[in-house]
């Protein structure tokens, strides 16, 4: 049944994208979600639809342009957060909404690629170009390299940020770091899932994983498997069922996180 | 531990003043000298300063004016931090929730400031088994730490910042929220680690009976520094004297045991 299914080449394409995003998602989730950034990687989505729509509109590849105003986004993000000008949720509505608009006016001025954006939206597997797998595979290679470099600073700070401090770990650049490798992860993972759909990749499966109460290690494992399990199974779902398989994937996710939250009660 | 020498100054702070909004000082012109192998309490009635004196000597809060010396250096130069344990205050208030064990709590205590792609050497693990031993809980490095009583991860948070061999450790409120019986295990591993090994302490507590009868040096934090003595001297002292805010008096705790 898999071999009939693997001889489409946007199957293929499809599967090695999701792949790549749902082993991504859930390293950089593990600490978002520790810290209560959960929010956080709703607002990037948000952030690179405005630039998805950028690249529509200029003709540059959605992901890069994507990439590149949730980088700047998080930075900007992380500035306002640290300044203590505004509280943290609200300086992520703030970027949330706003560029939530900014997409929509530049869909407004470019009214040709509306079916287009629909995808980014909503992800489609169908649209991944092999170009599309190189991108997001050589993205997903840096954000587990920057990842490896900080890992043992990412866990120490999002534990205990002051007894970090006073081991002498540069908690601002640490912060920094994760934030942006954030925006590298959903941008990445926009044309799979979608923009509206990216925080449940990010949030679920380590959401699920923590239900289970393992170790730190154990727990990162176990949301790999989670993500793992529900992507792939979602875009094969999706399609022999014929349907959306972002909504599709994200689903699975759920149903997972019931079925352990009942064994775990 | 090398020959601890009672002359040598590990913390020097000098004519601090400290201030939140830059307006009213929370700490004014405070001197003080901490020298090695000392055992040190900062007392104080609430919201007089002494936690923030605390962050002051380790880093965590800048003074408006004066300066703070770690082992003789500038602080603002400083970079021997595994020379220095710290237990915050809200050690014992963490995520209870969050996935990681005794071994990978204390193994935090070892990741350096410096460095990219660190991973858990052998040293590291002896290092944790070490740490564990001294506070009296090896044995339970694959435990999760949300499911150890309070005064465990207490003993847990100072093997995380005894892993390194520090020189000084500074402990915040530790016993906040900890039984008498707990509390006795504490101050009694404190004393040990003080005297076998040397290692000098800064402690912060609200309970002034219970460290007098523990340290050698008290120091009163109300904005300024109202006195410096031995417990001796502090107890034969009137009281106002030292202490002048109404919220502290000698204050007993009767925990549930």
């Amino acid at each position: 049944m898999l071999g009939n299914i693997l001889q489409y080449g946007f199957i293929v394409r499809g599967l090695e994208a999701g792949i790549v995003v749902a082993l991504i998602a859930p390293l950089i989730g593990i600490f978002l979600v520790l810290r209560r950034y959960s929010l956080i990687a709703d607002t990037l989505a948000h952030v690179s639809l405005a630039g998805v729509a950028i690249g529509l509109l200029c003709g540059i590849n959605p992901v890069l342009t994507a990439l590149a105003t949730a980088v700047a986004a998080s930075f900007g993000i992380e500035r306002l957060r640290a300044s203590k000008r505004v509280y943290g949720e609200s300086a992520l509505a703030l970027f949330l909404s706003g560029s939530l608009a900014l997409a929509i006016v530049i869909l407004s001025i470019g009214h040709g690629f509306n079916a287009n954006l629909f995808n980014y939206l909503f992800g489609s597997i169908v649209t991944v170009t092999s170009g599309d797998v190189q991108t997001i595979t050589v993205l997903a290679l840096a954000v587990i390299a920057i990842l490896g470099m900080f890992y043992k600073q990412l866990v120490f700070v999002t534990f205990d940020e002051e007894a970090a401090k006073v081991s002498g770990i540069p908690t601002r650049l640490v912060n920094v770091v994760l934030i942006v490798l954030a925006a590298f992860t959903v941008s990445l993972a926009i044309p799979i899932v979608g923009a509206l759909l990216i925080a449940a990749l990010i949030v679920i499966p380590v959401v699920t994983a923590l239900l289970c109460k393992k170790s730190f290690v154990k727990t990162v494992m176990y949301a790999e498997a989670f993500s793992f399990f529900s992507v792939v199974s979602g875009i094969i779902t999706s399609f022999y069922l014929n349907i959306s398989t972002g909504g599709a994937i994200v689903l699975i996710m759920l149903a997972v996180f019931m079925a352990v939250s009942i064994v775990k009660r | 531990m090398q020959r601890v020498d009672h002359t040598k100054n590990v913390i020097s702070v000098e004519a601090i003043s400290f201030s939140y909004d830059g307006e009213r000082d929370v700490l004014e012109d405070i001197t003080l000298d901490v020298h090695q192998g000392d055992y040190i309490g900062l007392v104080g009635p609430n919201g007089a300063g002494k936690t923030t004196l605390l962050k002051v000597m380790i880093n965590l809060l800048v003074p408006r004016s004066g300066t703070v010396k770690l082992f003789g250096q500038d602080i603002r130069d400083f970079k021997d931090w595994q020379k220095i344990g710290y237990v915050p205050q809200k050690a014992v208030r963490f995520d209870a929730n969050f996935p990681a064990t005794v071994s990978e709590v204390v193994l935090m205590g070892r990741t350096s400031g410096k460095g990219f792609f660190q991973r858990t050497t052998d040293a590291d693990t002896e290092a944790v088994g070490n740490a564990l031993e001294k506070v009296g809980m090896l044995g339970y490095g694959e435990r999760l730490i949300g499911d150890l009583s309070g005064g465990q991860q207490q003993r847990v948070f100072i093997a995380r910042a005894l892993v390194n061999d520090p020189e000084v450790v500074f402990l915040d409120e530790p016993t906040t929220g900890v039984d008498k019986k707990t509390q006795d295990g504490f101050y009694a591993l404190l004393q040990k680690l003080n005297r076998e090994f040397g290692l000098t302490i800064v402690l912060v507590s609200h309970d002034i009976r219970r460290l007098t009868r523990e340290v050698m040096h008290i120091a009163c934090v109300d904005r300024t520094l109202t006195c410096h003595s031995s417990p001796e001297e502090y107890l034969s002292e009137s009281e106002a004297v030292c202490v002048n805010g109404k919220d502290v008096k000698l204050i007993t705790h009767h925990h549930r045991e």
